[in-house]
C-alpha cells in the first residue's frame, strides 16, 4: 500500500451513526486508496449497509466526515455523490421493476443526458444526440457484461445472478470512480461466487474503478481484497490484507457461531 | 426501436402506418360527429376529450411518478375560475356578483380563450409548486391526505372569497368557449406531450421514481426536483382541463369541484390501467359514456311489464363496484401498464410467437 | 359572554371532542396493523346513526336496545367489510389498497342514498337525553353530558383490553411488526378482525351519540366528521390510541372555540381542520404521540 496520500479516494475520518440509544457505526476511519479492492466485512448487523447508506448520503452522520479525493462530501443529497463519483448497488436487489434491462441501465444514464422536462418531451436536437449516444453506451456495457441479448427483457424476470449483475451493470452506468457493492455475492453458491469476484476484479481493471464492497461472507473476498476492515457491532474490530485479518482472534470470536 | 447508431431516418414502418391511418380516421370521424351529431351526444363527445385531459393530468402524477394526490379537483377549480375570470365580460361579471361587487381589477379584464386557458394552467402550475414543494416530502398515504386536505381548502377558500370568486353563487352563463375543435385539440397536444414524455428519458426517470426511490436517488436522479416538476405540470393540465369543463358546462361553482370530481378521474384512471396513456384515453372514453349511459338507472324506468321509481344512486353504486371489483381482482386495470399497440390487437386475434415490442 | 354561554360552549367542546375521539380511534388502530386509511370508516360512523335510527322508528325499539342492536350490526359489518375490500390486498401495493377503501367509502354513501334516501331525516331523541338541566345559572342539555361520560366508560374499557388482555397484547405486537408477530404464532386475521369490530362498534357509538346530539341524518353525514377524525387522528400520533383520543379532543375543542370567538371565520370552521394537518404533518409529520417509522434499506 503506497502512502501517497493523493491517491486517496475514499475516506471517513471518526464516522458515527446512531438511530436515538443505537449506535450503528462508531467511529469509522476508512482510507480506500485508487483501484484498489477493499473489503467491508462482518456479522449481520454489525452496521456495514449503514457505513454504506452514510457515505452514500442517505443519512446524515451523528458524528464525522466523508471525503472524497479530499472533498468534504458529508451532507450532500445522494444524487449528488453519484454526480461526483460515487455509485452502489443494495444489498436487497434494486432493480426498476416495470423496466426493461436496457431501460435500468438507461435511467443511470440520465444524469449524463442532462435534460429537462421540456427538453426531453420535445425531442430537441441536443437531447436526441445524447439519448442515442447514452443508449449505444448502455448497449455496450451490457455487451461487455454478457446481458445484451436480454436487452428488451422485464429485469426482474432474470435469474438471480443476471440481476446481480445488471444491478452492478447500472451502477457503472453512471460513470463511477468508486463502486460501492453491497453484498454482491449474496444467495450465491461458491462457484458463483468465484465468477463474481473473477468478474469484480475484471471490471475493476477495465473501467479504472475503485472497488469498496461489503461481504457477509469471510471466505468469499480472501481472495479478491487487497485489503479489509471488520465490524462488529458497529465498532472497527481490525482492519488489514486477508491473511492477517483470518488470523485475527477477535475476527474468529466475532464470528463465533455464526456462519 | 433498436438501440443501433445515431440517427435513424423514419422508418414508415406497418405500425407507425397503421397509427397514421387511425389518427386520420378519428380527425373525419371527429368532422363528422359535429355536423350530424346532436347536442346531447355532442357534449359526451366533447366530455370525453376533456376527461381525456383530466386522467393523463392524474395518471402523470400517480401513474407515472408513483405520487399518490388526492387534491386533483383542487387545481382544476383553480384553473376553471381563473379562466372564467378573465373570459367574462364585464357586463356579465356584474349580473353574477350581485350579492357582494366584485373586485375592482378584476372586473375589467376580458382576453381571448386560447391566452386564458393558457394563464389558467400557468395559474393552477403555480399553486401545484407551492402546495407540492412541502407536501412531496411527506410518505405516500401521508401525501394522499396532505393533498386531500389542499383540495379541500381551495374549494372553501373560493367558496369564501365573496369579491373574488363570487363564493357559493358560483358563474352562470359562461361563454361556451369548449367547442369540439378545442377539446379535441387539447386532448390531442396532451396525448401527445404524455406520449412523448413518457418515451423520453424524462419520462424513464419519474418511472424509476415511481418503482424505486431510493435506487433512482442512488442512479443520481434528483428524485425531489422529479416529484415537483410531476406534480406542478399534472396541476397545470388539471387547470386546463378545469378550464375547459367550466367553459363547456358554462357554470361553475366550489360545489362542482369536491373529492367526488377527484374520485371520478381517479376512478377512470384505475380502470384503464395506472402507468397507461392508452388505458387512460380508452377508460375516459368509455367510463364517460358509461356515465351517461348509465343515467337511466337513476331515472324511472319503464320496462313493459312494470315501472320502477328513479333509483338515485345507483348509478354510483354501480361505479363504485366496478372500481373495487376491478382493484381488487385486476389491479392492474385494462391496459396494466403497458400502451396499446398493433401488435397486441393482432395478439388478440392470432396466437403469434414472441416477438420485441414496438418500442422499449 | 356570559357564563352560563362560556359553560355550554365548553360542554359543547368536550362532547365534539369526545365523538371526535371515538372515531380517530377506529382510523388510528387500523392504520396501526395495516397501514391503510380506512377512508370508509366514516361511512361506517353513518350506517350506526342510520341503523339505530331504523331501529326506533320501524321497529320500536327503546333508544337503548336500538343502541346495543346497531353497535353490535356495525361491528359485524366492519368485520365483513374489512374481509371483502382489504383482505384480498394485504400484499399489494398501499396504493391498491387505498383505492380499494375509497371505493368503499363512495360505495357505501351510495347506497346510502339508494336505500335509505337522499333527504336528511330528523332524529327522534329520547327525553332522557334531551332534557335540559341546570346548575345553577348554567343550563345544558342531558346528552352534552352523557356523551363524554360514555366516552371516558368506552375508553376505559379499551385501554384495558388493549393493555391486559392477551387479545390486546396481540394487537400491540402485529402494530408493531406484523410479520414478527405472525412468527409467533399469532392469528393475524383474528387480530384484524377485532380491530376492525372494536374500531367500527366505537364509531356507531359515535354516530347514535351524534345523532341525538345534531338530531339530523343524511347519507353524507360521515364524510366530514370522518376526514377531520382522521385528521385528529394523524394530529395526534397516527398509531397510537392515546394519540387519537388526544387529536380528537384537540379538534373538538378547537373547532367550538372558533366558532364561539372568532364567528367571523365560521365559514372556514371545515378547512380549518386541514389546515392544522398541513402545519402539524410539515412540522411533526409524527403527531404529537407519534413515534418514528423507519424504512430498512
Amino acid at each position: 500500500m503506497s502512502e501517497n496520500t493523493s491517491d486517496l479516494m475514499l475516506s471517513t475520518a471518526h464516522l458515527t451513526m446512531k438511530f436515538g440509544g443505537l449506535t450503528a457505526v462508531s467511529d469509522l476511519n476508512l482510507e480506500i486508496r485508487k483501484n484498489e479492492i477493499v473489503g467491508l466485512i462482518g456479522p449481520n448487523g454489525a452496521g456495514k449497509t449503514t457505513a454504506f447508506n452514510v457515505i452514500t448520503g442517505m443519512y446524515y452522520p451523528t458524528e464525522g466526515k466523508v471525503l472524497f479525493k479530499g472533498r468534504n462530501i458529508t451532507g450532500l443529497k445522494p444524487h449528488s455523490i453519484t454526480a461526483l463519483g460515487i455509485a452502489r448497488t443494495f444489498q436487497n436487489i434494486r432493480l426498476f421493476k416495470e423496466m426493461s434491462v436496457l431501460e435500468n441501465v438507461l435511467v443511470a444514464c440520465h444524469m449524463s443526458i442532462n435534460t429537462g422536462i421540456f427538453g426531453a418531451t420535445l425531442h430537441l436536437p441536443g437531447y436526441r444526440s445524447r439519448e442515442s449516444e447514452a443508449r449505444r453506451f448502455s448497449m455496450e456495457l451490457l455487451e461487455k457484461v454478457g446481458l445484451v441479448h436480454l436487452a428488451y427483457e422485464k429485469g426482474t424476470s432474470l435469474p438471480y445472478g443476471q440481476q446481480r449483475r445488471l444491478e452492478i451493470v447500472r451502477a457503472l452506468a453512471t460513470k463511477p470512480k468508486i463502486l460501492l457493492l453491497d453484498e454482491p455475492a449474496a444467495g450465491m453458491n461458491p462457484q458463483e461466487s468465484r465468477e463474481l469476484m473473477d468478474f469484480i476484479r475484471k471490471i475493476r481493471d477495465e473501467f479504472d474503478l475503485t472497488i469498496f464492497l461489503i461481504e457477509h461472507h469471510m471466505q468469499v473476498v480472501m481472495g479478491v481484497c487487497e485489503h479489509m476492515y471488520v465490524l462488529d457491532y458497529g465498532v472497527t474490530i481490525a482492519h488489514g490484507d486477508p491473511a492477517s485479518i483470518q488470523k485475527n482472534p477477535k475476527v474468529i470470536e466475532a464470528y463465533l457461531g455464526v456462519d | 426501436m433498436k438501440a443501433t447508431t445515431g440517427k435513424r431516418p423514419f422508418a414508415l414502418t406497418r405500425n407507425r402506418l397503421l397509427t397514421i391511418i387511425a389518427l386520420a380516421a378519428f380527425a373525419v370521424l371527429a368532422i363528422i360527429a359535429n355536423s350530424f351529431f346532436d347536442a346531447f351526444m355532442l357534449r359526451v363527445f366533447n366530455m370525453c376529450a376533456i376527461y381525456i385531459v383530466l386522467a393523463l393530468s392524474l395518471n402523470l402524477l400517480n401513474g407515472f411518478t408513483g405520487l399518490f394526490s388526492l387534491g386533483h379537483a383542487g387545481f382544476m377549480a383553480v384553473g376553471a375560475y381563473v379562466c372564467a375570470l378573465l373570459t367574462m365580460t364585464p357586463e356579465l361579471k356584474e349580473m353574477n356578483y350581485f350579492l357582494v361587487p366584485i373586485v375592482p381589477w378584476l372586473r375589467n379584464i376580458t382576453i381571448p380563450f386560447l391566452p386564458a386557458i393558457l394563464i389558467a394552467g400557468l395559474a393552477s402550475a403555480f399553486v401545484g409548486f407551492l402546495i407540492g414543494a412541502p407536501v412531496l416530502r411527506l410518505r405516500d398515504d401521508y401525501l394522499a391526505i396532505a393533498t386531500l386536505g389542499f383540495g379541500e381548502i381551495i374549494r372553501v377558500l373560493i367558496t369564501n372569497a365573496q369579491p373574488i370568486t363570487n363564493g357559493a353563487q358560483g358563474l352562470k352563463g359562461l361563454p361556451r368557449y369548449a367547442t369540439t375543435f378545442s377539446v379535441g385539440v387539447a386532448a390531442g397536444i396532451v396525448t401527445l406531450f404524455m406520449v412523448l414524455l413518457m418515451r423520453s428519458s424524462y419520462g424513464r426517470a419519474m418511472k424509476a421514481v415511481r418503482d424505486d426511490e431510493l435506487a433512482a436517488e442512488a442512479m443520481g436522479i434528483n428524485v425531489f426536483r422529479v416529484k415537483v416538476t410531476s406534480f406542478t405540470v399534472s396541476s397545470f393540465l388539471a387547470g386546463v382541463g378545469g378550464a375547459l369543463l367550466g367553459h363547456m358546462i358554462t357554470t361553475i361553482d366550489p360545489k362542482m369541484f369536491t373529492f367526488m370530481l377527484t374520485f371520478n378521474i381517479l376512478l377512470i384512471v384505475v380502470l384503464g390501467g395506472i402507468g397507461s396513456i392508452s388505458g387512460s384515453v380508452i377508460s375516459a372514453i368509455v367510463v364517460t359514456i358509461l356515465m351517461e349511459a348509465l343515467r337511466f338507472l337513476d331515472e324511472p324506468m319503464n320496462l313493459i311489464f312494470f315501472k320502477t321509481e328513479g333509483l338515485p344512486g345507483l348509478r354510483m353504486v354501480v361505479f363504485s363496484i366496478l372500481l373495487m371489483v376491478m382493484v381488487i381482482y385486476r389491479q392492474r386495470g385494462l391496459m396494466g401498464n403497458k400502451e396499446f399497440s398493433w401488435d397486441m390487437l393482432q395478439g388478440l386475434f392470432v396466437k403469434k410467437g414472441r416477438k420485441e415490442g414496438d418500442h422499449v | 359572554m356570559t357564563l352560563s354561554l362560556l359553560f355550554q360552549h365548553i360542554v359543547n367542546a368536550l362532547s365534539l371532542g369526545s365523538l371526535y375521539a371515538l372515531i380517530a380511534i377506529g382510523y388510528t388502530m387500523v392504520y396501526g396493523i395495516l397501514r391503510l386509511i380506512n377512508f370508509a370508516h366514516g361511512d361506517v360512523f353513518m350506517l350506526g346513526a342510520y341503523v339505530a335510527f331504523y331501529g326506533i322508528t320501524l321497529v320500536s325499539l327503546p333508544w337503548w336496545a336500538a343502541l346495543l342492536v346497531s353497535i353490535a350490526f356495525t361491528a359485524l359489518f366492519g368485520i365483513g367489510l374489512e374481509r371483502v375490500a382489504y383482505k384480498p390486498l394485504r400484499d399489494s401495493p398501499r396504493i391498491s389498497i387505498m383505492i380499494s377503501a375509497i371505493g368503499a367509502s363512495f360505495l357505501l354513501e351510495s347506497l346510502a342514498v339508494l336505500i335509505f334516501g337522499g333527504r336528511p331525516k330528523g332524529v327522534p331523541v329520547p327525553d332522557v337525553l334531551s332534557k335540559v338541566i341546570h346548575f345553577g345559572s348554567v343550563s345544558m342539555i342531558t346528552i352534552s353530558l352523557i356523551i363524554p361520560l360514555f366516552t371516558f366508560a368506552l375508553l376505559g374499557v379499551l385501554v384495558w383490553i388493549v393493555n391486559k388482555t392477551k387479545t390486546g397484547m396481540a394487537m400491540r405486537a402485529v402494530s408493531t411488526d406484523i410479520e414478527a408477530a405472525r412468527l409467533m404464532a399469532v392469528d393475524v386475521n383474528k387480530v384484524v378482525s377485532f380491530t376492525f369490530g372494536i374500531g367500527s362498534l366505537l364509531a356507531a357509538f359515535g354516530g347514535i351519540m351524534w345523532s341525538f346530539k345534531y338530531p339530523q341524518l343524511n347519507p353524507l353525514m360521515g364524510m366530514m366528521p370522518g376526514l377531520k377524525c382522521f385528521i385528529a387522528a394523524v394530529i395526534g400520533g397516527i398509531g397510537s390510541i392515546g394519540g387519537a383520543v388526544m387529536g380528537g379532543f384537540l379538534l373538538g375543542i378547537i373547532e367550538i372555540m372558533i366558532v364561539a370567538f372568532l364567528s367571523t371565520l365560521s365559514g372556514y370552521r371545515d378547512a380549518f381542520a386541514f389546515i392544522l394537518l398541513i402545519v402539524v404533518l410539515l412540522v411533526k409529520p409524527t403527531g404529537l404521540l407519534g413515534k418514528r417509522q423507519a424504512e430498512k434499506v
